[in-house]
């Protein structure tokens, strides 16, 4: 009764190392013999490595470290090489983009974001290899590419706000600085410039998939928690071989709110809603200031905007009566 | 055995405890008011233990007296009375009683004035104390759209102390930046408290209280015109401004915003008004009253850049939404501070402590609201 009511897996699987099938010609050895980690075990599988880096896994681990350290260098230096500030303010360094007056320039001053060019560089050479190491690792084991082209929605998001909206402004002081809190101030103030994101209908879309995404998985997982003392873990065999588990699940859903999906369909529910809420928020992005340069307006030409009631008719706007700005 | 593991573990849980204890929390008692129309979602919230404590440490103090406003003239009476001259005798030495408790309480007359001689200059304070009257009435008498009826003394920026608690100086965050390749921050992404320690463009006062960098960012349109060049920085300074007036007055951003629309005017409190005014007010003050004055203060009175200590909103609000719990000070000084007496500025180039016995009125007087001496922004709107 109580042996799936846990928090953290009740079952671990002990028995040799499995090294993985063997690999194609070509491809590099796999890295470490593998072992075997109790503490994972209670997460996951106990099973840690080996690991498959290979050339490409390789070079994106290296630009990646290139782009980390120059990052840190910068934000280090941003605070005079004081090492107890940089740990003090480090939730509140960056290394920000160049200003308006350098516009695309390929590489402006170092000490003028000529960094952040650079490090952007690399940060985005080392997300894209390690794109293309997950689509081959897939194509080695035979499988589908949904993670690698659900990652790429997600490195879609990535390039929109930082290379291709500021290509299509014409500006890199566009993309985002690389630090904690800029990078949150910089989303606040995006938002304020086009006038409130909130009326973006694209911002909301990703905010629906972003949410929805949540809600698919805590109704996924509680349902199969909820009938694993029935095998409901065993998801794919319960696709062409519905057992109790499957049935009861599907039966809990149609008395609840009167359609369920299937053992298939919920984790085709699940990718589209993942994967739509980069691809919708990225469109978003692209659109404000190219498209749209103000939102809120947008949403009162289009009636989205619930009109208020003034309640103070003589507030006006002071330049309007011979003020400066 | 695995050491790291439960090492690991206890780190995280000690940095979590750290954040969580170490914020600077408001706890409850939490208070919301609401100031917009039902279901805007515009409400001002006050910690109730921190406004009561505000409240009851930014209390007025009383006149001495009610001065009588019969009788001879200052300037009949005593020498070099440059500013106060037809103010009675009476009127004349309350408001000198006054501004010793407002602004040297413990060092007393002497902190102006030379005791064996009260009409000379030679004490550099009793200059910059002539220039602040000045400037006081000024603020009554043209900036009513700002202070309102309420006015201000002396005591809404001083409190008590030679220099105003909450002055400002030019200048970057401690450590500056190395210098040479690295370390480009864009006068931001430190840990700045003038905008409420957040990580926003640390330069705002200078940008927007000593020159006049544009503000607006928004479009007026909904689709881009190309005339607004404003970018995603440039909201960011203007937040930073913001957040230095949100934290000056101890208020959050729908005081004076709806903030589903920031820009329009149309769905804003008045206080929004009041504010806009109050920035070109603090501007005034910074260049026409206060940076004048660089010669004449010692090196110590000096920020470390050389410029003279300025205004900016916390200076009179000292956290506080209304300065002074929103109460007047001005009964007892309608005559000396609410209006402007003489607006003549003598030359403080050619003042020397300890030697200029007299600093005589210019023939320059303040024209009109001043404006920044040098703009980097003049064509920008």
């Amino acid at each position: 009764m109580r042996e799936y009511q846990n928090i953290f897996t009740a079952v671990q699987l002990r028995g040799p190392i499995e090294p993985g099938i063997p690999l194609p010609a070509g491809d590099s050895p796999r890295t470490g013999q593998g072992g075997v980690e109790y503490w994972f075990g209670k997460i996951g599988n106990a099973q840690v490595g080996p690991i498959y880096l290979g050339f490409i896994g390789t070079i994106s681990i290296v630009c990646g470290t290139i782009a980390f350290v120059i990052i840190g260098l910068n934000m280090w230096a941003s605070v005079g090489w004081d090492p107890i500030q940089f740990v003090r303010q480090l939730f509140w360094l960056a290394l920000e983009p160049p200003p308006a007056e350098y516009g695309l320039e390929i590489l402006p001053p170092l000490q003028e974001g000529g960094w952040w060019l650079i490090a952007g560089f690399f940060l985005t050479t080392s997300v894209i290899l390690w794109w293309v190491r997950m689509y081959r690792r897939a194509r080695a084991l035979e499988m589908g590419t949904h993670v690698a082209w659900a990652f790429a929605s997600a490195i879609f998001l990535f390039l929109s706000l930082g290379f291709i909206r500021p290509l299509l402004m014409g500006s890199w002081a566009e993309a985002v600085p690389f630090g904690i809190f800029p990078h949150l101030d910089w989303t606040a103030a995006f938002s304020i410039r086009y006038g409130n994101l909130y009326y973006n209908p694209f911002h909301a879309l990703s905010i629906v998939f972003l949410y929805g995404s949540v809600l698919l998985f805590a109704m996924h997982g509680a349902t199969i928690l909820a009938v694993s003392r029935y095998g409901g873990e065993r998801e794919i065999e319960q696709i062409v071989d519905r057992g109790t588990a499957s049935e009861r699940a599907a039966l809990f859903w149609r008395w609840t709110m009167g359609f369920n999906a299937t053992m298939e369909s919920i984790h085709r529910w699940a990718w589209w809603f993942a994967v739509l809420t980069p691809l919708t928020g990225a469109i978003g992005i692209l659109l404000s200031g190219t498209v749209v340069d103000n939102w809120y307006l947008w949403g009162i030409k289009h009636g989205i905007v619930p009109p208020a009631p003034d309640l103070w008719p003589d507030v006006a706007d002071p330049a309007l009566s011979g003020g400066t700005q | 055995m695995r050491l790291w593991i439960p090492f690991a573990a206890g780190a995280g849980a000690l940095l979590t405890i750290a954040s969580i204890v170490g914020a600077d929390w408001d706890l409850p008692p939490v208070e919301t008011v609401g100031v917009g129309y039902p279901g805007s979602g515009m409400v001002l919230v006050q910690d109730v233990e921190e406004s009561a404590a505000l409240a009851a440490a930014n209390v007025p103090p009383p006149s001495p007296y009610t001065p009588d406003p019969e009788g001879e003239r200052a300037s009949e009476f005593y020498e070099n009375v440059q500013v106060l001259g037809d103010l009675s005798v009476d009127e004349f030495n309350h408001l000198m009683a006054s501004i010793t408790e407002w602004v040297s309480p413990e060092q007393g007359c002497a902190y102006c004035h030379d005791i064996e001689n009260l009409a000379s200059d030679t004490v550099y304070t009793k200059v910059v104390a002539r220039r602040m009257i000045q400037m006081n009435q000024t603020v009554n008498a043209d900036w009513t759209d700002h202070v309102g009826q309420a006015g201000v003394t002396c005591y809404t920026c001083h409190r008590g102390n030679p220099v105003p608690e909450n002055a400002w100086s030019t200048g970057a965050p401690e450590p500056a930046p190395a210098g040479g390749m690295a370390g480009y921050t864009g006068s931001q992404n430190r840990v700045a408290e003038v905008t409420a320690y957040s990580s926003l463009p640390h330069e705002a006062l200078e940008a927007y209280l000593l020159e006049d960098r544009p503000i607006r960012v928004h479009s007026s349109t909904a689709l881009p015109t190309g005339e607004n060049q404003a970018d995603i920085k440039d909201t960011e300074w203007t937040w930073a401004l913001m957040m230095h007036m949100s934290r000056g007055l101890g208020v959050n951003c729908t005081a004076c915003h709806n903030s589903r629309a920031f820009n329009d005017w149309d769905e804003s409190p008045p206080q929004r008004v009041t504010a806009w005014h109050g920035i070109r007010m603090v501007r005034e003050i910074n260049n026409a009253y206060l940076t004048g004055l660089a010669p004449v203060f010692p090196d110590n009175r000096l920020g470390p850049e050389g410029d003279v200590l300025k205004a900016n909103c916390a200076t009179c609000h000292n956290g506080q939404l209304k300065p002074l719990n929103g109460v007047s000070m001005l009964e007892d000084y309608v005559n000396s501070l609410t209006r402007k007496i003489s607006t003549e500025v003598p030359d403080f180039e050619s003042y020397r402590p300890g030697e200029t016995e007299l600093l005589a009125p210019g023939s320059t007087s303040d024209a009109g609201p001043a404006r920044p001496a040098a703009s980097s922004y003049a064509a920008a709107e």
